[in-house]
């Protein structure tokens, strides 16, 4: 695929000065980002870091959106580190990096020593403008549960192809996100409210979901994202009160019928959408009609450029949208010869539906038949009391695994006890909608899961 | 309840949930005629360790799955009695 100039404006050039005031907030500050457009809040520093492979090693959102927003089309490579980034050496190297952007609060590594470091605060002041020619190439990491991270390839106008015209919305938009904007989820709900013209509230690690959820109903939220799995601790906080969401977003993981229900119940007024996206593969398709799955016709006709097609039961996409390539030589084409990028995604179809069955490598393998255990969690989660599940294998002597659930009841249910009725119910549900071999063989009531950095909950694969 | 009486309890358990019918239990009964099938041992295993807290195929790395019903309370009456040791 041959390199495409784009005459597109760059960030920066979408934060019109013109347009009315929006503001980005973390927990500790606020920035008024319109005035990004005739300031910095790189120190006067931005021309030092022109045509320079540059790291991004923020510590807070804030300060990584102040600095993606000046950067991108004067360094020649964004390359962003989400936090607690493992394997730090191998990834600058890969990266070829020779800047680094900072805030007060990065944390010192050997690996961030590099040429030129600039200072990025969250304070803008007036500073001269940069003509920006550069087509920036926007460097993601993957989130892979171990080993060295896999270095994405986007382009600007990969990473915006999704944001259709019908994203300017009517009315001010505030977005808000559960998911770091340093990774690919969080990055889309960045650059929805800069094409927007909307004010983002930002997550901030450590911030209890009760603080986090107060902040976003002090800020007016109307726009609010995050996996299934954030949005199943949100509904357990009696906070979520203090939230009125017009759109309510999920993608990162399989939203079942049972998370797209209780939202429907909790926002009774609000868009729902879930978006299948991942690092690799972009926003592929959204889904607005409430229903868990995608239509089956979305497989047979080409939508908005994108092309969707299924080998052995696996979701490949071939998109404009899609990442170029991985970075060095260790890993395997992100594109195959034809320009498809391989999900790992299994889907399968249900009358008018195809449905998520769960990634290709989590498969569960009982004597011999294949489980997904997110076929099986959406059959737990579909029981009234239970928020949140997660299958898992058990070894075992007779048939090698055996599926076992962890089981979180919604918070009302906790106290009231009855855990042996509900354990029971449970395993009827699933005996009645389920082959044996895919019903639990133990449950057990747990007070919570796991939930990964990336939002999704976390798998042990064994 | 002594380990033998627990082990066929649930086995009468699981072979109703899996719709199978139990052959009468009795020391020389052949574990693969009982009427539990592999599943429903796999299961039977995974709920011994829940109820009594220990799983002595895996445990043991050289453990042979035992050939009638009474090899396996053995099985388990031996686990115990390592477990009370130890």
């Amino acid at each position: 695929m041959k390199m495409v100039r784009s005459n597109a404006p760059s960030l920066k050039g979408r934060i019109a000065d013109t347009a009315p005031e929006r503001f980005f907030w973390d927990r500790a500050a606020r920035v008024c980002v319109n005035q990004l457009a005739c300031g910095t809040g790189l120190g006067g520093r931005l021309a030092e870091l022109k045509g320079r492979s540059v790291v991004v090693a923020t510590s807070s959102q804030l300060t990584t959106a102040l600095a993606l927003i000046e950067l991108d089309g004067v360094a020649r490579r964004l390359t962003i580190l989400p936090p607690d980034t493992d394997h730090l050496d191998a990834v600058i190297a890969c990266a070829e990096a020779d800047a680094v952007v900072i805030d007060a609060g990065t944390t010192d590594h050997g690996a961030l020593d590099l040429p030129l470091r600039v200072v990025c605060a969250p304070a803008i002041v007036p500073a001269e403008q940069l003509s920006r020619y550069v087509p920036t190439e926007w460097v993601l990491l993957t989130s892979g549960t171990s080993g060295v991270p896999k270095l994405a390839v986007h382009s600007l106008a990969s990473l915006i192809a999704p944001i259709g015209a019908g994203q300017r919305l009517d009315g001010a938009v505030v977005w808000g996100t559960f998911y770091d904007i340093r990774r690919y989820g969080g990055l889309q709900i960045f650059l929805r409210a800069i094409i927007g013209g909307a004010s983002l509230v930002l997550s901030c690690a450590g911030e209890p979901i009760a603080d986090h959820l107060a902040r976003l109903g002090r800020c007016g939220v109307t726009h609010l994202s995050g996996t299934p799995s954030h949005w199943r601790r949100a509904l357990m906080s009696p906070e979520i009160g203090k939230i009125s969401p017009r759109y309510v977003r999920l993608s990162g993981e399989i939203a079942d019928q049972a998370i797209l229900d209780s939202l429907h119940a909790t926002f009774p007024e609000a868009g729902i959408g879930h978006a299948y996206a991942s690092t690799e593969a972009g926003v592929s398709f959204e889904v607005s009609d409430g229903r868990a799955g995608f239509p089956a016709d979305f497989l047979e006709h080409d939508r908005d450029g994108v092309e969707l097609n299924l080998v052995d039961g696996a979701l490949r996409i071939r998109s404009s949208r899609t990442a170029q390539r991985y970075l060095g030589t260790r890993h395997a084409r992100l594109r195959d010869h034809d320009g498809f990028v391989d999900t790992g995604d299994m889907v399968e179809r249900r009358g008018d539906r195809y449905v998520f069955a769960g990634r290709r490598g989590g498969i569960i393998n009982v004597g011999g038949l294949k489980i997904h255990p997110e076929e099986i969690e959406a059959v737990i989660n579909r029981h009234p009391q239970v928020r949140m599940s997660l299958v898992r294998p058990k070894q075992n002597p007779v048939t090698g695994s055996i599926v076992i659930a962890d089981v979180v009841l919604k918070s009302e249910c906790a106290r009231s006890g009855g855990e042996l009725q509900i354990k029971n119910d449970i395993l009827a549900l699933c005996r009645e909608a389920l082959p044996r071999h895919k019903v639990p063989a133990a449950i057990s009531i747990v007070p919570a899961l796991d939930v990964a950095a990336t939002g999704k909950l976390a798998r042990r694969h064994g | 309840m002594s380990i033998k009486l627990t082990i066929m309890d649930h086995m009468e358990q699981i072979a109703r949930e899996h719709g199978k019918t139990l052959a009468p239990l009795h020391d020389n009964l052949v574990l693969l005629d009982s009427g539990l099938d592999s599943l429903g041992f796999a299961v039977l295993v995974a709920r011994l360790e829940d109820t009594l807290g220990i799983d002595p195929f895996t445990a043991a790395e050289d453990a042979m799955f035992p050939l009638t019903l009474g090899d396996f309370v053995k099985v388990y009456e031996n686990g115990a009695q390592q477990r009370a040791v130890a």
